[in-house]
C-alpha cells in the first residue's frame, strides 16, 4: 500500500520541454513511473522524453487518461500551471517550482478549496512510492520499498533522513515533499491522516522547519487522531528571528512565533519523541518496529 | 525583502497617504541643511532595518539648530545592534493627541491577506498581541475578490477609533492594501498614525516589506532592495543569487537544500560550535557557484573553519568536488580548513575527484560537523 500516488497513476508532465521538465520526465519514466504525456503551450504535436507533448493539460487528459500533473514551469507562469491542472479535475497535482510570489499562492490556494484536486507543493522535491512511482525530483536510489511514511517541509533534508533509514534496511511506503512556501497545498495534517489510514504504513517521520504553526497543529492532530507512532526533526533551532532561512516559509516572525522550540514542545507533548539530529530519528524509527 | 522607512514613506506618499516632510541625510551637513527647511521640532531617525529604533537611542527629537547637529553626529555612524548608521530621515515634527496601529499581512494559516487596526498604536503591536489580543480588530480579505471597501471601514469602526476621523484611516488603510498588492507587499503596517489635535491623520512610521519571490515583477522596488542591502556579504550574496544569511559565530557553513543547510546549522550549534553563516548554494549548482560559495564564506573575516555539505538530488556529487578543486587550487595555502561531506547523486565519483590534499573529508553529516567544529576551536586556542 501507499498514499497519493502508485502504479497506476498516469502523468502528465507541465513544462517537459524545458531543461529541468525533460530532465525529470526521463527520471521519473527510468524510475517506472506512467508518465503518458507533456503538456506545454505551443509544442502540441511534438514529442518530449519520449511521450506526446499537448498545448493543454485538457488535451493531455482527454488524449492520455492522466490523472495526475508535475508541474516545472518558471515561477512567473507557475500559478497559471497550476489553475490549469486545478481546472482539469486531475486528482493530483505536484508542483516542483520554487519562487512563486506569495499572493499568487493565496489566490490558488482560494481556487483549491472549491476543486477535489489534492496539491502538493510549491517549492517541494514531490512524492515517491519506493518502487512504483515517482512524481518530482528526488533521487530515486535512496528508497527503499517497506513501512515507514516520511513527510517533510525540505527537500535534501528528506534524502539524508531517508539515507539513515534505508542504511539501517528501513523502507518506506510513501515519502512527501509538502514544501518550504508559507501557502501550500497539501498540510502535515492531510499527510498524516492518510498514512494513518494505510494499513501497511507502520510508524511516520515528521520533519518540520521552524516558520508558521502547522507543526503545532500536526501535533495536536497526532496526538488526537493517530495510533501510528511518529518520530519527528524540526531544523532552524539556531535560527535568528526575522530571517527567512532560504524557504520562503521557513522565518520566526519578531514576535516569536513559527520557533523550533514551540514546534518541538508541542510535538514532545503529543507523544512524538524528536531527534537532535537525524541519526537519532532513525534511532526513535527503529525502536517503534 | 525589507525597505528603510525613508523608501517606504516615498511610496506611501507617492499613494496619497499623508506622511510628515522630511529629508534623507548622509551627513551633518545634509540633516542640517534638512532642519532649516523643515524646522523644529525635528526627529532625526537612523535608517537601519532594526526594531526598537528609539529604544536603542537611534531616533532623537531636536529642538534647535545645536540639538539638531548634535543628534545628527550622534546617529550618523552609530553602532545600533550591530548596524552601522548609514543615513538618518530628517522629518518635521507631529503634534499629536493620539496614536493608533494599523496593517496588512498575510496570514498563512488561512492563505489570506488580513486587515488590522488597533487604538493601542505607538507601542510593540507584537506585546499588545501576545497581552491584550482583543485590542487588535482584524478583517480577512478574499485574495480573489481584493478588498471590498466597506471591509476597510468595518475594521476601523470595530477597533473603536473615534468616528470623526475613522472615515480618514479607513482610506489610508484601503490605500495600504492596494499597495499591499500592487507591490506584492509581504507586510505593511504603519505605527503609528498619529491623530492631530486640528483632527488631521499622518503616518508617522512606515514599515513594508516585499516578498522577494516577486521581485522579478516589480522593478523598481527590485532598485530599492539594492539599496537596502546593509552588510557588503549580503550584498554579495545577492550578487552571486545565494540563499544566505549571516550568524555571529565562526564556522562557515556551505550546503544545499535549506532545510538541511538549517540542520547543519544546529548540528554545529548541537555539538558546541558556533555557526556563522547560512549559505544555500540551491538544487542542481555547477562547480562556478560552488567556488562563489568558497568565496562568500572566505570573505567573512569571523569564519575560522568551514564545514560543506551536499546531498545531492538534482545537484551532482562530481559537480560539487569540481569546484572546490578549483577553488582552492588558486590558493597558495588554503585559507580556512574545509570539511567536505558529499553524499547522494555521483557522491562516489565526487569523492574520487575531490582533492585530498586541499580538504578533509567525511562521510557522515554528523562527523563532517564535529570535525569542522574542533578545526574552528583549533584555531581560537
Amino acid at each position: 500500500m501507499s498514499i497519493f500516488v502508485d502504479d497506476d497513476t498516469r502523468v502528465v508532465v507541465q513544462g517537459i520541454t524545458g531543461g529541468e521538465g525533460k530532465f525529470h520526465a526521463e527520471q521519473m519514466i527510468e524510475y517506472g513511473t506512467n508518465v503518458v504525456a507533456g503538456a506545454v503551450p505551443g509544442k502540441g504535436g511534438q514529442e518530449a522524453a519520449g511521450v506526446p507533448v499537448y498545448d493543454t493539460v485538457d488535451e493531455a487528459v482527454e488524449a492520455e487518461d492522466a490523472d495526475a500533473s508535475v508541474i516545472f514551469v518558471p515561477p512567473a507562469f507557475a500559478a497559471d500551471a497550476i489553475f490549469e491542472a486545478l481546472d482539469t479535475d486531475l486528482d493530483l497535482a505536484v508542483a516542483i517550482t520554487e519562487g512563486i510570489p506569495t499572493q499568487d499562492m493565496a489566490k490558488v490556494k482560494k481556487r483549491l478549496s472549491e476543486t477535489e484536486t489534492r496539491l502538493l507543493g510549491p517549492n517541494c522535491p514531490g512524492i515517491i512510492t519506493p518502487g512504483e512511482a515517482k512524481l518530482g525530483i528526488l533521487p530515486g536510489n535512496i528508497f527503499a520499498d517497506g513501512n515507514v511514511g516520511l513527510v517533510s517541509r525540505s527537500g535534501t533534508l528528506t534524502y539524508q533522513v531517508v539515507d539513515n533509514l534505508t542504511e539501517r534496511g528501513i523502507g518506506q511506503t510513501t515519502a512527501i515533499g509538502i514544501g518550504g512556501d508559507p501557502i501550500i497545498g497539501t498540510s502535515f495534517i492531510d499527510a498524516l491522516e492518510a498514512f494513518e489510514a494505510d494499513t501497511e504504513t507502520d510508524a511516520v517521520v515528521m520533519c518540520g522547519e521552524i516558520g508558521g504553526e502547522d507543526e503545532e497543529e500536526a501535533a495536536r492532530f497526532i496526538g488526537e487522531h493517530m495510533d501510528t507512532p511518529v518520530a519527528g526533526f524540526i531544523a532552524g533551532r539556531t535560527a535568528p528571528p526575522g530571517k527567512r532561512m532560504g524557504h520562503a516559509g521557513a522565518i520566526v516572525s519578531g514576535s516569536g512565533t513559527g520557533t523550533a522550540e514551540s514546534k518541538i514542545d508541542a510535538l514532545n507533548e503529543a507523544g512524538v519523541p524528536v531527534g537532535d539530529t537525524p541519526e537519532e530519528v532513525a534511532d526513535h524509527v527503529e525502536s517503534f518496529l | 525583502m525589507k525597505l528603510h522607512e525613508y523608501q517606504a514613506k516615498s511610496i506611501f506618499a507617492d499613494a496619497g497617504i499623508p506622511v510628515p516632510d522630511s529629508r534623507l541625510a548622509t551627513t551633518v551637513e545634509e540633516a542640517l541643511d534638512a532642519v532649516d527647511e523643515i524646522g523644529y521640532p525635528a526627529a532625526i531617525k537612523a535608517q537601519v532595518h532594526v526594531g526598537g529604533r528609539g529604544k536603542a537611542g537611534g531616533i532623537k527629537i531636536a529642538t534647535d539648530r545645536d540639538e539638531a547637529e548634535q543628534y545628527a553626529d550622534d546617529i550618523l555612524g552609530m553602532d545600533l545592534k550591530g548596524y552601522t548608521v548609514g543615513k538618518v530621515l530628517v522629518e518635521s515634527g507631529v503634534d499629536f493627541v493620539d496614536e493608533l496601529y494599523v496593517g496588512v499581512t498575510m496570514d498563512r494559516g488561512e492563505g489570506e491577506p488580513v486587515l488590522m487596526v488597533s487604538t493601542e498604536g505607538g507601542v510593540d503591536i507584537e506585546e499588545v498581541a501576545a497581552e491584550n489580543p482583543d485590542a487588535i480588530a482584524r478583517e480577512h480579505v478574499d485574495p480573489a475578490f481584493g478588498l471590498h471597501p466597506y471591509q476597510a471601514r468595518k475594521v476601523v469602526y470595530e477597533a473603536g477609533v473615534d468616528a470623526d476621523v475613522a472615515l480618514d484611516v479607513a482610506s489610508i488603510l484601503s490605500t495600504l492594501y492596494d499597495l499591499y498588492e500592487d507591490s506584492d507587499a509581504s507586510e505593511i503596517e504603519v505605527n503609528p498614525v498619529m491623530i492631530t489635535g486640528d483632527r488631521d491623520v499622518i503616518a508617522a512610521d512606515a514599515v513594508m516589506n516585499v516578498d522577494e519571490d516577486a521581485l522579478f515583477r516589480q522593478p523598481d522596488l527590485a532598485e530599492m532592495a539594492e539599496e537596502s542591502y546593509e552588510d557588503d556579504l549580503e550584498r554579495k550574496a545577492g550578487e552571486y543569487g545565494f540563499d544566505y544569511v549571516r550568524l555571529s559565530g565562526n564556522v562557515g557553513i556551505i550546503g544545499n537544500g535549506a532545510g538541511l543547510v538549517m540542520t547543519t546549522l544546529d548540528l554545529v550549534d548541537y555539538y558546541g560550535g558556533k555557526p556563522a553563516n547560512f549559505l544555500d548554494i540551491g538544487g542542481g549548482a555547477k562547480a562556478d557557484r560552488v567556488a562563489n560559495a568558497l568565496d562568500m564564506v572566505f570573505s567573512d573575516p569571523n569564519v575560522d573553519a568551514v564545514v560543506f555539505n551536499i546531498f545531492g538530488g538534482i545537484t551532482r556529487g562530481d559537480e560539487v568536488a569540481k569546484g572546490i578543486n578549483e577553488a582552492l587550487g588558486q590558493f597558495d595555502e588554503i585559507p580556512k580548513r574545509v570539511v567536505v561531506r558529499l553524499a547522494g547523486t555521483n557522491a562516489e565519483e565526487g569523492m574520487e575527484i575531490l582533492n585530498t590534499d586541499l580538504v578533509e573529508v567525511e562521510e557522515t553529516l554528523e562527523d563532517a560537523v564535529q570535525r569542522a567544529v574542533k578545526n574552528a576551536e583549533e584555531v581560537t586556542q
